[in-house]
């Protein structure tokens, strides 16, 4: 059969609106298998730390505010890794040849997946509050606590905590590009510097503004102060600002073939 | 329409591209011949705001590819079909262009019928399509947004016989529709039968460019006779040179009169003797780019 398109009359196309891009990069982080499976596993992930806790812990745990703090665990763990994926896929598996065809203003594509990043980041912090309310009711029928009282702070600073992690990952794909390379980068260098900084005297007073494994750390006690905040935005600086800027500036000027 | 002006690429002191200029007018199907690494790709890279050129400039409908704004709409693109992500399906691919671009998601599935993708190709993962199935995805993607221009680096790879002419016939009806097509190959079979324009490329350089049937006309008689060597003195008296084939006859870059007459005053038998068509223009072809894929090869 054929039957091919007449050609349009040259019309003044107009930029793609980012809100367009920001669905577009949403849905690129769930239409692949590696991508499906992540969700599915922070799904799971969630399910497992309410199961873990109903099981073993101690009756008077059984509170909202633990399920909830729990729950984050994996997602704060996994989500990097979906962010990551997002920005070194175009270029693992050469998709980049069609993304930048259809948009050339790069720095826009970037932002997109920052904002589904952000997006996904807030969504999967709204659905373990969902998990934590039915796993608080569960545990209040299998004799827990079963509290509800939580501090609001908790429920926005866990926020932040998702945000941040998958800017975090983000940043490194940018910079490196490369899936495996990104993930290990993402995973060792914090850890290597937090036993730098035990091991050497020298090291910790700086691991206190820098360590984002120490600056991070506040965000899941109530109320942090705004000290802690101080702490919290110079290790960004250092471990998402940073790399984020360099690796925007890659994508920016790297040839796509 | 494309318009390709100066332009060059240099990857250090390696001259990829050198000085490329040509144009591919509306209603025009423009071959874009060359050995591999002759610089097809990187040329049709930078007119598509990929590559950033050394120097020199392409438009695309008057406007930078950079400007256009959406250029999905303007401009099909297919530079690498097998630059997809393995994991989505066809019809994911063509969804994610469509949403990007603003088409109806309707359209994706029309176009997967215009390629001939049926409904169990756009369910599967790219990673278990044939080199021809993604060249058929790259084209229904190419053609998604409606676009009146239409970029495409070596389509033709991969696709079965009938595929090849299939394609043909689409693009040929794009053009005549009033698009724009340009097309690479390293073929020149593969686009004879359906280019109008041919630009040839060898070491970065443009050696070759016009209407085809001129480069066609251009391309000399050929010539065969029972004794070869007899005819090769013939045409050495004359003052004619010619580029033996393989097959025995020889290419003389000059009409079948001059040569008709040499062979007679000496005497020589012919067995043939016809303007050489296409098979001159790959002689020229070789001849204008030799040694430059010997040359890519151990780079």
């Amino acid at each position: 059969m054929i039957t091919a398109t007449k050609p349009a009359t040259i019309t003044v196309t107009t930029r793609v609106p980012l809100t367009r891009l920001t669905v577009v990069e949403l849905r690129k982080l769930a239409d692949t298998r590696a991508g499906l499976w992540l969700l599915v596993l922070i799904g799971l992930g969630a399910v497992g730390t309410a199961v873990i806790l109903l099981g073993w812990a101690p009756d008077d745990e059984l509170t909202f505010a633990g399920f909830f703090a729990f729950g984050l665990v994996p997602s704060a763990f996994l989500l990097p890794v979906l962010g990551i994926l997002s920005m070194t896929g175009e270029w693992s598996q050469r998709t980049a040849l069609t993304t930048f065809a259809l948009v050339p203003a790069r720095e826009r594509v970037i932002a997109a997946k920052l904002a589904a990043g952000v997006l996904i980041a807030l969504a999967t912090t709204a659905a373990t509050l969902l998990f934590s309310a039915a796993a608080n009711l569960l545990g209040i029928a299998l004799g827990g606590d079963g509290g509800w009282r939580a501090d609001g702070s908790l429920i926005w600073q866990g926020a932040l905590m998702e945000v941040l992690f998958v800017l975090v990952g983000m940043a490194f794909g940018a910079l490196l590009l490369s899936s495996p390379l990104a993930i290990v980068a993402f995973f060792a260098l914090p850890t290597l510097w937090s036993v730098l900084s035990e091991s050497i005297r020298a090291l910790r007073p700086a691991a206190r503004w820098l360590d984002l494994g120490v600056t991070s750390g506040p965000l899941s006690e109530p109320s942090m102060t705004a000290g802690e905040y101080g702490h919290l935005a110079v290790s960004c600086l250092l471990w998402l600002a940073l790399p984020l800027l360099l690796g925007s500036w890659r994508i920016l000027r790297r040839e796509v073939s | 329409m494309i318009k390709v002006e100066h332009l060059t690429k240099r990857y250090g002191s390696h001259p990829a591209v050198e000085d490329v200029s040509f144009t591919c007018e509306p209603g025009t199907v423009t071959g874009f011949l060359g050995p591999n690494g002759a610089g097809k790709s990187t040329t049709m890279r930078m007119i598509c705001g990929l590559t950033p050129p050394t120097s020199g400039a392409a438009t695309v409908c008057g406007v930078p590819y950079r400007r256009l704004g959406n250029p999905g709409r303007r401009i099909g693109v297919l530079l690498d079909a097998s630059a997809q992500h393995g994991g989505r399906t066809g019809r994911e691919v063509l969804a994610l262009s469509a949403l990007t671009m603003g088409v109806d998601s309707a359209e994706a599935t029309r176009a997967l019928d215009r390629v001939g993708l049926n409904a169990t190709a756009a369910r599967r993962r790219v990673k278990r399509y044939s080199l021809g199935m993604r060249q058929r995805l790259g084209l229904a993607h190419a053609l998604l947004g409606d676009p009146a221009v239409l970029v495409l680096d070596e389509p033709a790879n991969g696709l079965d016989p009938e595929g090849i002419f299939w394609m043909r016939g689409l693009l040929r009806e794009f053009a005549d529709r009033g698009g724009t097509v340009l097309l690479s190959s390293h073929l020149l079979r593969e686009v004879e039968a359906v280019a109008d324009h041919l630009v040839v490329i060898g070491g970065g350089r443009v050696v070759a460019q016009g209407a085809r049937d001129e480069l066609l006309a251009s391309a000399g008689t050929l010539v065969r006779a029972l004794d070869p060597a007899a005819l090769g003195a013939a045409l050495h008296r004359a003052g004619l040179t010619g580029t033996p084939t393989t097959d025995g006859g020889v290419v003389v870059r000059a009409g079948a009169e001059a040569i008709g007459r040499a062979a007679a005053e000496s005497g020589v038998a012919l067995l043939e003797l016809r303007p050489a068509g296409s098979g001159g223009l790959e002689q020229i072809f070789l001849e204008l780019t030799a040694g430059e894929s010997v040359r890519e090869a151990v780079r």
